[in-house]
């Protein structure tokens, strides 16, 4: 039996980061931060209870960001070493950066209904995030209509980093847009008590999304090493080297 | 022709060297490590059954497609880096014609002779359109042809150039006696002039040259 | 037979070969085109006969209609090569991989002009455009729009034409990409065609320069990752 060149799975890659451990501290950092925004800070001026909502809102669109950035990374990092781990930590990252997204839209929505009067405003930050959100869910179905894995990763990679490189330009492009047909925008978070509640709740959605990347990334990859097992079982198989 | 940087000669075959080249298409391994040297004027056969990963290791050689492990050099330039400088140097006739349907065989023989850079395309053009007897069809368009006439065509195409190494798949196919004898004309002609010639072929029959050395090719492995 | 070429003729050659065989099935331009003037009809009677209406969305359904159509000019352009296994033989000539996308984009350009320059007109008829005085500045917009537009079109329409699904993946693909474009057209237009009050329309020209500058880069650099036989 020739010894495999090829490290175990799953014992290898476990990392920190996707030890229970961290899900846990996540969780409570994150009913922490929310305790805090929702009882620590006095009710908004016109708004009251509901701008409790942007303690999830914010947090939810700056780490929807971030995973982008991890896609972009690795996505660069993927055609310049054409290693198959930087393609799935890419998928990994644009999975949850989808239902970060998703999530940030639909808050929106729900804090701009009462105050507004409607489900949906035109503008910037929220049409962005819609943007952005579109190009999350191209990506995803870009992967499931592409079979061949190598050129799966590939084609992701390239779309990735577009995407990625597209992000300050459609904020900007739509930002000017907003500021020619006077679109009213989501209230200011600048107020110095909500600061504190959007870092801390930021921190822990932040937590949540190394989590979720990290175990989304380690079954990707015990995956994969198990097909590559199988491949490499039925390349062997057919007798032995010429 | 002119020295790459980095070229150099190779222990093993000066115009092709292959060493465990893999190649997997999804799930299905299309070749399971290669082993290959083939020298100048040298005139080496493949055969081997439909599916045996033929087509797709003299692409790989040609660089038009990229081997999933392995490592290769064709005249001393390596498959991965120097991609580009190997397509100067090697040239591929396909089992598929590859031609635009649209087109003339003239049009078609035009935009290779632009691509390659032939000097005097209109007289190179026209001598090998006579090699093929394709000269009072030119500017007809290919969607009219018989298979035989596309496949004289691609080989048309191909006598555009002299490359150092030349390989041909199936290159009989589709073609009838005066074909066979235009693609036997050919081979004579590359190996006198230095090249080396690797052929992918069904069965021998049609080939009028002795071949240096025949290989097989079964379930992605050379024997 | 000393062979050799150079980018800039290989490009060229691609263009002119692209072309050709465009101007050959010309029963493909024409559909194009009529599928624009189809879409700008259809919009309009979505938006209502109301004039005020229809000159001002007129700009935006505009580039809707060249968005639309110009989808089913990329497709085409990949179709050529996949037909015949033509891909790969073009893949095995000397030259660089970005060669092949700048031929394609520069034929993949000529006919969006030529469908831009039959659907602007009919635009101009149906939705009651008034002749601006800054056309100068209107051409540059369409121009510079059309450049990011063609260019991402050609370099996602290499994948799509090859996936499962292609006919929802390229727009798919595509259209959230093409947003700072369209906003920048639709609204650059816009002021220009009300005679520019406010000096909008130099920022949307930079956008639109900044845009095209940005993805033709990343579109040539990147192109040779995703081609192949």
């Amino acid at each position: 039996m020739t010894a495999r060149a090829y490290p175990s799975a799953v014992a290898a890659r476990r990392s920190p980061l996707s030890w229970p451990a961290l899900g846990w501290i996540a969780l409570v950092a994150l009913i922490a931060a929310q305790l805090f925004g929702l009882l620590a800070s006095p009710p908004e001026r016109d708004m009251r209870h509901l701008q409790k909502i942007m303690y999830v809102h914010v947090p939810a669109a700056w780490n929807a960001f971030i995973s982008f950035f991890i896609v972009f990374v690795a996505s660069v990092r993927y055609l310049w070493t054409r290693e198959e781990r930087h393609d799935l930590l890419a998928a990994s990252a644009a999975e949850v950066g989808t239902v970060l997204t998703g999530l940030t839209l639909m808050l929106g929505s729900i804090w701009g209904r009462p105050t507004w009067g409607v489900w949906w405003t035109w503008d910037a930050r929220l049409t962005s995030t819609a943007v952005l959100f579109m190009i999350f869910v191209s990506y995803l179905a870009l992967r499931a209509f592409t079979d061949d894995p190598e050129r799966r990763a590939r084609w992701s990679a390239a779309v990735g980093i577009f995407g990625a490189l597209n992000v300050p330009i459609v904020y900007m492009s739509v930002r000017w847009w907003n500021t020619l047909h006077q679109i009213q925008s989501s209230p200011s978070t600048v107020d110095p008590s909500y600061a504190w509640g959007l870092r801390l709740n930021a921190i822990a959605v932040l937590l949540l999304l190394i989590y979720f990347v990290a175990k989304r990334y380690e079954i990707a990859r015990a995956e994969r090493d198990s097909e590559i097992r199988r491949e490499e079982r039925a390349l062997r198989q057919e007798g032995g080297h010429a | 022709m002119s020295e790459e940087p980095g070229q150099r000669s190779l222990p093993g075959g000066d115009a092709i060297s292959l060493r465990g080249i893999t190649r997997r298409f999804g799930h299905k391994w299309a070749l399971r490590g290669i082993e290959l040297d083939v020298g100048l004027s040298e005139l080496v056969v493949i055969q081997g059954p439909n599916g045996s990963g033929k087509s797709t290791l003299l692409r790989i050689i040609a660089t038009a497609v990229v081997p999933t492990g392995g490592a290769g050099h064709v005249v001393g330039l390596d498959l991965r880096r120097a991609a580009a400088a190997i397509r100067s140097r090697c040239a591929l006739l396909g089992s598929t014609n590859g031609l635009y349907e649209d087109l003339s065989a003239r049009e078609n023989l035009l935009f290779a002779a632009r691509m390659l850079g032939v000097r005097q395309p209109a007289v190179a053009i026209a001598d090998v359109l006579a090699q093929v007897n394709l000269t009072n069809d030119a500017d007809e368009r290919v969607r009219f042809y018989s298979s035989g006439m596309q496949r004289r065509l691609a080989l048309a195409r191909i006598m555009l150039r002299e490359p150092q190494v030349l390989l041909l798949d199936e290159p009989f196919n589709a073609l009838d006696a005066d074909g066979a004898d235009v693609v036997n004309a050919l081979i004579a002609r590359s190996i006198a002039r230095g090249a080396a010639v690797l052929i992918v072929l069904h069965d021998l029959a049609r080939l009028a040259h002795r071949p240096t050395r025949s290989l097989a090719l079964g379930q992605g492995r050379l024997a | 037979m000393n062979t050799s070429s150079r980018p800039w003729d290989r490009v060229r050659a691609i263009a002119a070969k692209d072309l050709t065989a465009e101007r050959r099935a010309k029963a493909n331009i024409v559909s194009v085109t009529s599928f624009g003037a189809l879409t700008l009809l259809v919009f309009g009677f979505a938006v209502g006969p109301d004039s005020a209406t229809l000159r001002a969305t007129a700009a935006g359904i505009l580039w809707l209609a060249v968005l639309f159509s110009g989808v089913l000019v990329f497709h085409r352009s990949y179709q050529l090569e996949l037909e015949g296994g033509a891909l790969e033989a073009l893949l095995l000539y000397p030259g660089e991989r970005w060669e092949i996308f700048a031929g394609k984009v520069l034929a993949n350009l000529s006919v969006v002009f030529l469908v831009e320059l039959i659907v602007i007109p009919l635009a101009v008829v149906f939705y009651g455009i008034p002749v601006p005085s800054h056309w100068l500045a209107l051409l540059a917009v369409v121009v510079l729009g059309t450049i990011g537009f063609v260019t991402l079109g050609t370099f996602y329409a290499a994948m799509a034409s090859r996936a499962r699904s292609r006919e929802v993946l390229l727009p798919l693909l595509l259209f959230p990409m093409l947003v700072p474009v369209l906003l920048a057209a639709s609204e650059g237009s816009a002021a220009l065609l009300a005679g520019d009050p406010m000096g909008d329309a130099g920022a949307w020209l930079r956008l639109l320069i900044a845009f095209d500058v940005i993805f033709v880069l990343a579109s040539l650099l990147i192109f040779q990752h995703i081609i192949e036989a």
